[in-house]
């Protein structure tokens, strides 16, 4: 998994590329997550469509990141998700708890 | 139930592994005639469930063994995955759709074998360890035109 960092409207779009499963990695997006927030960039956008597998660890990785960054009064929302991606957050109903968009423009209005 | 092909692996307890036996899963389903979406959510399946047993049944002790089999049947592909350790209560593992445990981070693999299954089953085995035996029915629903 490799992560690129960019900023737009004050919020900061982290582009996943590959796996985020138990075996590649699936820390580095925590851990990027906190860099950012030590930085005091708490608004944090994930583009999930260049993702292209998560396990049960992955999903573990994603809340796990969602409320280390609420927690510090910041926003963490997901953006491209994939058919199966959002089938696994469905059943898990972690849907009700990303918000998430489909349209990046949109997605950036949205932590105005 | 009569098994037609019959497939057996065994490895260390290493997480390593777990993408290649998660393939290794996707050709054993497309040969029992899956469809993709079968394949991936089956492939899913073996992934939670053998990374369940190294971590939590072998606890990634590299000398204990995890055995994953594959029985192709008549009506079902059957997938049991034993581990050497003491077992789970079932009746303890805690649902991860349960808002006390919707924000924890972990907790979802074996909810997640259980979703994409027909039926899962926990045995302790005579000689030690534990069984995972999981199914998924070979219905027209689940074989559809190969990608």
């Amino acid at each position: 998994m490799t992560i690129d960092t960019r900023t737009a409207n004050g919020v900061t779009i982290l582009d996943i590329h590959g796996k985020i499963t138990i075996g590649e990695g699936s820390a580095e997006i925590r851990k990027t997550v906190r860099d950012l927030l030590q930085a005091g960039r708490k608004n944090i956008l994930l583009n999930m469509g260049d993702v292209s597998y998560v396990d049960s660890s992955g999903i573990g990785e994603l809340v796990s990141s969602y409320t280390t960054v609420t927690n510090q009064g910041g926003d963490l929302k997901l953006l491209n998700l994939t058919k199966k991606l959002q089938e696994l957050l469905a059943i898990t109903k972690l849907l009700t708890v990303f918000d998430s968009y489909d349209d990046e423009a949109e997605a950036l209005a949205s932590f105005a | 139930m009569s098994i037609s092909k019959e497939i057996e692996l065994r490895f260390c307890s290493d997480v390593g592994l777990v993408d290649l036996l998660q393939e290794f899963s996707d050709s054993v389903s497309k040969a029992a005639g899956f469809d993709a979406d079968g394949q991936y959510w089956i492939g899913l399946a073996v992934r939670e469930a053998v990374t369940n047993a190294i971590l939590h049944g072998n606890k990634e002790d590299r000398s204990k063994v995890v055995e994953l089999a594959f029985g192709i049947c008549e009506d079902r592909l059957r997938i049991v995955v034993r581990d050497q350790g003491k077992g789970i209560d079932e009746s303890k593992i805690p649902d991860p759709l349960d808002p006390k445990n919707l924000l924890k981070a972990g907790g979802r693999g074996i909810f997640f074998v259980r979703s994409f299954m027909d039926s899962v089953k926990f045995r302790s085995r005579p000689e030690g360890g534990q069984e995972l035996i999981m199914e998924k029915l070979r219905s027209q629903k689940n074989q559809g035109e190969q990608e």
